[in-house]
């Protein structure tokens, strides 16, 4: 499959100056992305998964540039999405959605659900008006969303319902890419199956690329190929997923993998978990990002910069452990 | 069990009154507890399982709720015909309840350490000075690094793992016998997740205190509890000792939450997820209110609530569970 998305050394850093800051002069930099380099194949899922502020979020948003990236480069489709000009990036949001975490937030409470979907038409200018119609009626019954919905506002609908409309609204225009924010967190757990159903239905029958955000591992273990672990807006590890949670490289990823509770685990919790919380993105420690937490911290752990990507048995890892002597050898 | 268990809960009901309209939330809800017991509490959103567990603290919301019939017996003393003042007495020192967000149930300008001395100075009328000491043994007993500058801090300055910490603090200042946990890991990450619900396994260990569990995750479930009461639309439809439940439920529901978990199926396989969606309060199916939703519904469902049947220790809901577990035995001979 030929490359669809590529970024390199993506970079997203917000300002944080409360009124203390400015008094005395400091700047403390939100860095939420840091340098990430991904390549997505046309058709091609990918789970991007971390704790909260690790990231994913931010670099989902920076790929399709609804927050602008600080430094490095998107490349959809051989061309440069962070130089695009307002008309550009119209053309390449045709091509490129995204669907949001919250169902009822990300779509307007004052449109009904066919005026939310012919918006998207309109906007775009894909077909006459006079079709528009019949494509919302076909757009609705694709999501599973009956017709006598099309007439309610997100007030009056299910948060199932909700998403659906989102998913709907983000496959109007047949992309080719779709990024998926915690697109099934806020829903129960049989309307998030029923959603789980209808995004995997999709994307095989659309030969959609996807990017599945989630803090879930369950859930992108079920929807995606491969997955990328995120810690500190860096990839520390990325890979197949069956190879990835058959044997996690990464000591992050294998503690992440440890904490999902499941089903089969009547036995009661590990003993051993991870101890404290990820820092803030506003003090990364020095060395490796995740030295603090590690279990297995050593040597060069603390005193060498952070570790940069190397091959290890199947996946790329950022981690000490596996010596770079590997790449390329 | 002989003797008689810490918490029994007898066809409790609770009735919310909206634009003139009577909806039941909860309706004839059953179960016990015993010490050292800890009670997983499983629905989704509306089932009833907050609800419930309000109830039996009466902290019901205003006026417009109000608990329509049943017994709770917390130590073989009967809660229901007490009053607010005496309600006091029991919220605190018999059981108490912490909830999914820490930081809207924190008082956001008084420090951790107050607000645990505040309820032991309240409920045992310890000096300001043993609060205070006892608050310090609290924290680092629910596993607060530097428990002592920690004391001092505002609830804006720790995390959300830390915060929780805190709100299980206050909650077992006074040495309650039962804790109330209401999706305590919910807004957690999976590795603060686990030590949350680690520092709880660990505190029923050491103190016996019995926990009832509210989630909507059966993993946690399974990591966690002793018993699990699956609840929908404001009804217990089947209850169990945890491995029964979850390895061969008994109720439609139970499998159809059991199978909807992204686990259940191989990756990239469809999930047999339950079709449709909860029904509302206002406009409850007639008979068992699962049946439009349910895969083995047949004419009789549609007329008659079902009754709790007893199965081996084992209760559910179901006029046809006879055949929802004959259906497995065939799928899976062993």
């Amino acid at each position: 499959m030929p490359t669809l998305l590529q970024t390199r050394g993506l970079t997203v850093h917000f300002r944080q100056r409360s009124l203390m800051d400015l008094v005395t002069g400091t700047r403390r930099d939100v860095r939420a992305v840091n340098g990430i380099g991904l390549e997505l194949a046309a058709g091609e899922t990918l789970g991007l998964v971390g704790e909260s502020g690790c990231g994913k979020s931010t670099l989902g948003r920076a790929i399709l540039r609804l927050v602008e990236p600080t430094a490095g480069k998107v490349i959809f489709d051989g061309v440069d999405v962070t130089a695009m000009d307002a008309r550009a990036l119209l053309d390449f949001r045709r091509r490129a959605q995204m669907i949001f975490q919250d169902p009822f937030a990300s779509l307007n409470p004052r449109l009904t659900v066919g005026e939310t979907l012919a918006e998207v038409f309109r906007v775009h200018g894909i077909c006459p008006n006079s079709e528009i119609e019949q494509r919302v009626v076909g757009l609705m019954a694709k999501v599973g969303l009956s017709q006598d919905l099309m007439l309610r506002r997100p007030a009056a609908l299910s948060g199932g319902q909700c998403q659906r409309a989102g998913i709907a609204r983000a496959l109007a225009l047949s992309p080719d890419l779709v990024i998926a924010d915690e697109a099934v967190s806020a829903l129960d757990v049989s309307i998030q199956a029923q959603v789980l159903n209808l995004l995997s239905d999709l994307q095989r029958e659309l030969g959609l690329a996807m990017i599945f955000i989630s803090h879930d591992l369950g859930v992108v273990r079920h929807l995606c190929r491969r997955i990328a672990v995120m810690y500190l807006g860096r990839i520390v590890e990325i890979g197949p997923t069956e190879a990835i949670f058959a044997a996690p490289k990464h000591p992050y990823t294998q503690a992440l993998i440890a904490a999902i509770p499941r089903l089969d685990q009547a036995d009661g919790l590990p003993q051993e978990g991870l101890p404290g919380e990820p820092p803030s993105p506003t003090r990364i420690p020095a060395g490796c990002p995740f030295h603090p937490r590690c279990t297995r911290v050593f040597g060069p752990c603390e005193q060498d910069p952070a570790p940069a990507m190397r091959d290890a048995e199947g996946a790329r890892v950022a981690c000490h452990l596996y010596p770079a002597q590997l790449e390329g050898a | 069990m002989t003797a008689v268990p810490l918490l029994a809960v007898k066809d409790l009901s609770v009735v919310f009154r909206r634009r003139g309209a009577d909806l039941e939330a909860v309706r004839g809800v059953s179960f016990a507890l015993d010490a050292s017991e800890i009670l997983g509490l499983v629905g989704e959103s509306g089932s009833g399982k907050t609800v419930t567990c309000r109830a039996l603290l009466k902290l019901l919301p205003g006026q417009n709720a109000r608990i329509t019939g049943g017994t709770v017996r917390l130590e073989d003393q009967d809660l229901m015909p007490l009053r607010e003042a005496e309600m006091r007495r029991i919220r605190g020192p018999k059981m108490a309840m912490i909830f999914q967000n820490p930081s809207s149930h924190l008082d956001p300008v008084m420090t951790i350490g107050r607000q645990i001395a505040e309820a032991i100075v309240f409920h045992e009328r310890a000096s300001e000075k043993q609060a205070r000491s006892r608050a310090l043994e609290l924290l680092r007993q629910v596993g607060i690094p530097d428990a002592e500058r920690q004391l001092d801090a505002y609830p804006h300055q720790l995390s959300g793992g830390m915060r929780q910490r805190a709100m299980i603090a206050i909650a077992l200042s006074c040495r309650p016998r039962l804790l109330i946990a209401d999706e305590p890991t919910t807004a957690l990450d999976v590795t603060v997740q686990a030590q949350i619900l680690r520092l709880l396994l660990r505190l029923r260990d050491e103190t016996g205190l019995a926990i009832v569990l509210i989630t909507h995750d059966l993993g946690v479930v399974a990591q966690t509890c002793d018993r699990v009461a699956v609840m929908y639309a404001g009804r217990i439809v089947e209850q169990g000792s945890k491995p029964t439940v979850l390895t061969c439920p008994l109720h439609p529901y139970t499998e159809g939450l059991i199978q909807s978990q992204p686990e259940a199926a191989p990756a990239s396989e469809r999930l047999s997820s339950i079709e449709g969606q909860p029904p509302s309060l206002a406009d409850l199916p007639s008979g068992c209110a699962f049946h439009p939703r349910c895969r083995y519904a047949q004419a009789a469902c549609r007329r008659h609530p079902p009754p709790l049947a007893e199965v081996d220790g084992h209760q559910t809901a179901c006029l046809r569970w006879e055949t929802l577990a004959a259906t497995r035995r065939i799928a899976e001979p062993s």
